[in-house]
């Protein structure tokens, strides 16, 4: 068990350490020069070359470049991501500043989506009316398929603005998480609800199924005990995708809702070219992706007690 | 010629009959016009063809392939569809819900939105091509290389590969962008980038498939070179899986580009992109609910079609 911890550890140190790789060579190597992007700004003209001088030697860039990855590693090793060019403050500061906000408005849609989603599937499979069965089948393809930011004005439009149920924009209270929260939640709900539901139908299928079945459990039991328990593993497995999808999906609802949270603050860091702050933002979504993988492969077990972790760790 | 290529595309036909067709056209290279290519586009084309006959069968998927050829035809032919200026509006017509004269109503400088829709389909349509051509081909290369070297060419590019996977794809394109600069030709390139992992990772595993069947082992033992076993065994038959992949980031990348021209990365305010025209009717919202509701359903029903589609590929080449 714990060496299979260990192990998974220094996968996810791997995978890290490549993130942060690529994002160095996507970031700082690609453009030429990565100093004078940061330097211009919004307007790609006017360079201050004393500021292009300044940064150039504050990043190291007139070194060779193994020695300019290197002592940005070290750096990045001590979470020195660089300073932000917009505000002077460290880049990983102005991530963690706002940081809170959007895991608030990420754990609030997480749990809609699922909540959403498994009821969607659970409804569409369970159902005994053909008709319901059809008409809830056809809404996961709907949800994948429409425009987060759609989404989010649409609801906008109708909550805020014509029934005036909730804020429109802002932080400020529980109220106003809501819609963000729902936009952020339905696409990954309709991805859940596909999959979940497909998985149902297999587990459905199965002989043990049957088994219970005949041994005079309640169609309910059989179901919610047996059947949905089985079925989840194949969404759990997905689930390191979905969390960060949810990340995606605030850079576009935090937009919507003009709410402050990494998602906004990856727009305006793209917006003014600060690429500390870009690069902060990719090395944390792949810190997410690690930290939720390596979460689901210890539950696995619990949810199906015939996975020995200590077993997949070598298949 | 024609019939044995079309025989040798396909892996049921090719597991009855081995090892005649593979054998026999390498002794017979015959080929006035190119095999090669004829090859994997024979298959695509075969695929296409069947996709349009099932659609008749199928209503929904008719209605798909309706969709989707009809914003084609706004790409191409923008003018036949409406006779409304996309760029010139009439001030005393401002903010009109849709109407007979104005399907899609008019926007704050009374331009015909359908129009908008209509015109700028054609720079949407041409950025979401991009951004395949761009997945597909770097993709697809690394994948072919990764699955048919193996070893540690493999390993390296699957690694890389996986990391790629593990940044969600809209901050990737992001992180893009801020090096490559604004504009539609970027962020098409920036989508196309961000879909490669999912393209190899297809092309891999279908080159792995192919690479151990034994008719490719039969032309191996026979002497034929290696890039022309890519070329007519391996890259024929891994064209439906990939065509089925292609058809479903045709809708992701649709998604992503109208999400990055929304969020104000693409084309700047006088051209008219699916995305922007959503997010110019932002300031809107309460007094013309058309100008979001609208180019967004049309954006939605693009992606619905698509998705479609690519759910028909799949079930046509997983038989």
């Amino acid at each position: 068990m714990l060496r299979y911890v260990g192990q998974r550890l220094l996968q996810g140190a791997f995978v890290l350490w490549a993130a942060y790789t690529v994002s160095f060579f996507i970031l700082y190597l690609l453009p030429g020069d990565a100093v004078s992007i940061m330097a211009s700004g919004d307007e790609q003209n006017a360079v201050d070359p004393a500021l292009v001088a300044k940064l150039r030697s504050e990043y190291g860039l007139d070194r060779p470049l193994y020695e300019q990855y290197f002592i940005a590693l070290g750096r990045a090793l001590q979470l020195d991501f660089g300073i932000s060019i917009k505000n002077g403050v460290a880049a990983t500061r102005s991530v963690a500043e706002v940081l809170p906000e959007t895991i608030k408005l990420a754990a609030a849609g997480f749990a809609l989506a699922v909540l959403l989603g498994s009821a969607l599937a659970t409804a569409a499979t369970f159902s005994r009316n053909p008709w319901v069965r059809q008409a809830l089948g056809s809404l996961p393809p709907l949800g994948i398929a429409v425009p987060t930011f759609w989404i989010g004005l649409l609801l906008l439009q109708l909550f805020s603005f014509r029934l005036r149920l909730f804020p429109a924009i802002g932080n400020d209270g529980a109220a106003s998480i809501v819609l963000p929260a729902l936009t952020l939640a339905i696409p990954t709900a309709a991805v859940i609800a596909q999959l979940l539901s497909r998985s149902l139908r297999q587990t459905l299928g199965e002989p043990y199924i049957e088994q219970v079945r005949a041994k005079g459990a309640s169609e309910a039991l059989i179901n919610f005990g047996h059947a949905l328990r089985n079925a989840a593993i194949p969404t759990l497995t997905m689930l390191g995708i979905l969390v960060g999808n949810l990340l995606a999906g605030a850079v576009v609802s935090e937009t919507v809702f003009s709410r402050a949270g990494i998602g906004r603050l990856t727009v305006t860091a793209v917006n003014s070219r600060d690429i500390p702050v870009v690069q902060t933002l990719v090395v944390l979504a792949a810190v997410i992706f690690v930290v939720t993988s390596l979460v689901v492969d210890l539950i696995y077990p619990l949810v199906d007690p015939r996975i020995n972790i200590g077993k997949t760790a070598k298949a | 010629m024609s019939q044995q290529l079309l025989r040798e595309t396909d892996p049921d036909l090719l597991a009855a009959e081995y090892p005649g067709p593979a054998a026999s056209s390498e002794e017979f290279p015959a080929a006035p016009e190119n095999p090669r290519w004829s090859g994997a586009a024979g298959h695509i084309l075969r695929l296409l063809q069947q996709t349009a006959r099932q659609s008749l069968r199928q209503p929904g998927l008719f209605l798909a392939v309706l969709v989707l050829g009809t914003t084609l035809l706004w790409a191409a032919v923008p003018a036949a569809f409406t006779s409304w200026p996309p760029d010139t509006g009439i001030p005393a017509d401002r903010l009109l819900p849709p109407s007979a004269t104005h399907w899609f109503g008019t926007d704050s400088l009374g331009r015909d939105l359908f129009s908008r829709v209509v015109h700028g389909s054609a720079t949407s349509l041409a950025a979401t091509a991009v951004a395949v051509a761009v997945g597909l081909v770097a993709g697809s290369a690394l994948g072919l290389l990764a699955g048919f070297v193996r070893g540690w060419v493999d390993d390296a590019i699957m690694r890389l590969m996986d990391v790629l996977l593990a940044i969600p794809s809209l901050l990737l394109s992001l992180a893009l962008i801020t090096v490559l600069g604004f504009g539609t030709v970027n962020i098409a390139i920036a989508v196309g980038v961000a879909s490669v992992a999912n393209f190899a990772r297809i092309m891999r595993s279908e080159s792995l498939r192919v690479g151990t069947a034994v008719y490719v082992e039969a032309a191996r033992s026979a002497g034929v070179r290696w890039h022309t076993i890519l070329l007519r065994h391996v890259l024929p038959n891994a064209a439906g899986p990939v065509l089925a992949l292609s058809a479903l980031e045709f809708g992701a990348a649709v998604l992503s580009i109208s999400s990055l021209s929304f969020l104000g990365f693409g084309a700047p305010p006088p051209a008219s992109e699916w995305g922007s025209l959503v997010a110019g009717g932002r300031d809107y919202l309460v007094a013309a609910w058309w100008l979001v509701t609208l180019p967004g359903a049309v954006i939605a029903a693009v992606v619905l079609s698509a998705n479609r589609i690519s759910h028909a590929f799949q079930t046509r080449t997983s038989r």
